[in-house]
């Protein structure tokens, strides 16, 4: 990974976060499939993050509800995606 | 607001969902248009560039009060490799005409006039509303939605799901499957700010003109992909893209291919001294025409991303989305004059005028595409770097004679694919575009 964190970029947006109604969750786990462990890597937000136990658990706060995670794991049923509740989530000021 | 029945709802507020509620508005049916979003435009993201055509046949007087930001009067469409782009530019004064054709916009200011319009024209609409369900009668006829703001059902005679490529509403309700990793992009992109004078000098623009930059090659890292250079006013819309599927099983963080893009050599100075105030992620559907759903059924329509309306060969989606909106809400209205319910068999018309139209014909067109890029990816990282090597030996003027470079350059394309992976890949090429 060079220059800018993802963290860093993210702080430039604008959120509206549903404090405790997170819109995805990570189902609970011993060993996380493939695919999920991929969107460790390739969630544009870095919402994903491995644990010391080799789980995988999300902080959606930084979501940009693109919707990558869902696609890559639909096979797996490991995630639950919804769109957050109206007005809330990313509010792109230029998109 | 329960007991209400509308004559159209329209899902999602994008360009599709505008062109639809605002054509139904202006008929004088009565709509409903269903945002999530705090306004129109908070929930989507493009490069983005309007294309005039489809706007206008809509609103032919949109120039006089629409956001546009600059009209391009030069295309650049760069190969790049590690350290260099080999391009073709076209530039003509003839772009700068009373009439653009096309035009860089910021779409969140962009689909909020827009939906101001469709408001104007009558629609009731209603942002931060998120559709949780469509509401279907014992038949499976589709009646209405269900939203998180309104517990009642709120009841319409058709319901057109403009909800863009993360369409939940229509996948739940059966109508359509979830999208492939195959035939989805994630694009990310970041907005840099300079200021006017700037990019006037850098890009050597007067006025309102505007460059914008396609670009691929060895930047997507052997898989499947572009990037983007926009100038908008003030601002610079930078991005890259590639097939979710090569993302996961490379695992590549988007992000850090936005960065090496950024830091190539033929980039950085473009973007020198800018300010970033946003970065975006989103889904392009690129599947292209096989990945095209069932387009409407009993009571309901989709149009738009939802409907994987993207000819990604020609970097356009938001003129198939305002297209297929329009077309959708004409349909409609036409049924609704003749005094025909909205079954499947009335709707099927939609088809048929898509059919007829640019966007279905240009998406049948390039039917192969997709399947062609997905199985030769050497064609976005070796041709580029073979253009580049060829450039160095022909523009390198060191005492070798022009039959001696001439051979090195045909000896190393030789090498790099032998003539019959050339020949082959012609071959592949011609017949996907045919």
């Amino acid at each position: 990974m060079s220059g800018t964190k993802i963290e860093e970029k993210l702080f430039q947006n604008r959120y509206l976060v549903d404090a405790g109604r997170p819109h995805i969750k990570v189902r609970a786990h011993d060993a996380p499939s493939e695919e999920l462990r991929a969107l460790v890597d390739i969630c544009p937000a870095g919402c994903y993050t491995e644990t010391d136990k080799g789980t995988v658990e999300i902080v959606a706060d930084g979501c940009m509800e693109c919707g990558t995670c869902r696609i890559v794991t639909q096979e797996t049923g490991e995630i639950e995606w919804n769109y957050p509740r109206g007005g809330y989530g990313v509010l792109f000021k230029f998109g | 607001m329960s007991l209400e029945v509308f004559d159209a709802i329209v899902i999602g507020a994008g360009p599709a969902g505008n062109a639809a509620a605002y054509t139904l508005a202006k008929s004088g049916l009565k709509v409903l248009q269903l945002e999530r979003g705090e306004y129109a435009g908070s929930k989507n993201v493009q490069g983005a560039i309007l294309y005039a055509d489809a706007l206008e046949k809509l609103m032919p007087d949109f120039r006089e009060d629409a956001p546009l930001e600059r009209h391009i009067v030069e295309q650049r469409m760069w190969m790049m490799d590690d350290n260099s782009h080999t391009g073709m530019h076209y530039r003509s004064d003839s772009f700068n005409e009373e009439k653009p054709n096309r035009y860089t916009i910021i779409r969140s200011q962009f689909d909020r006039w827009f939906n101001r319009r469709v408001r104007e024209a009558g629609a009731v609409v209603l942002c931060e509303t998120t559709v949780t369900e469509l509401l279907k009668d014992t038949n499976g006829r589709v009646i209405g939605v269900k939203t998180d703001r309104h517990g009642d059902a709120i009841l319409a005679d058709v319901v057109i799901l403009a909800e863009g490529v993360n369409g939940l509403v229509g996948q739940r309700a059966g109508l359509r499957q979830e999208l492939q990793p195959a035939h989805v992009a994630l694009a990310v992109k970041e907005m840099h700010f300079l200021p006017e004078e700037v990019i006037a000098a850098r890009f050597n623009l007067k006025g309102d003109e505007g460059v914008v930059i396609e670009a691929m090659g060895t930047i997507t890292k052997g898989m499947v992909g572009t990037a983007f250079l926009y100038t908008n006013r003030e601002s610079i819309s930078v991005g890259i893209g590639c097939m979710v599927q090569d993302l996961a099983e490379n695992r590549v963080s988007s992000s850090a291919l936005l960065e090496a893009f950024k830091a190539h050599p033929s980039i950085r100075s473009l973007l020198e001294g800018s300010e970033v105030r946003e970065y975006a992620a989103h889904l392009i559907p690129e599947g292209g025409y096989k990945a095209v759903p069932q387009l409407y059924g009993e009571g309901w329509l989709v149009v738009g991303d939802a409907a994987h309306f993207v000819n990604a060969v020609h970097r356009e989606g938001s003129n198939l989305a305002m297209t297929s909106g329009r077309i959708a809400a004409e349909t409609v209205v036409w049924l609704k004059r003749r005094r025909e319910a909205c079954s499947a068999e009335n709707l099927a018309e939609y088809r048929r005028r898509l059919e007829a139209s640019f966007v279905m014909k240009d998406l049948k067109k390039y039917r192969g595409i997709p399947a062609l890029l997905h199985r030769n990816k050497h064609f976005l990282d070796l041709y580029p770097r073979i253009a580049s090597r060829a450039a160095q030996i022909w523009l390198r003027v060191d005492g070798v004679d022009k039959r001696s470079k001439e051979g090195e350059i045909v000896r190393d394309l030789r090498a790099a694919r032998g003539w019959r992976g050339l020949v082959g890949d012609a071959f592949k090429v011609a017949r996907a575009w045919r």
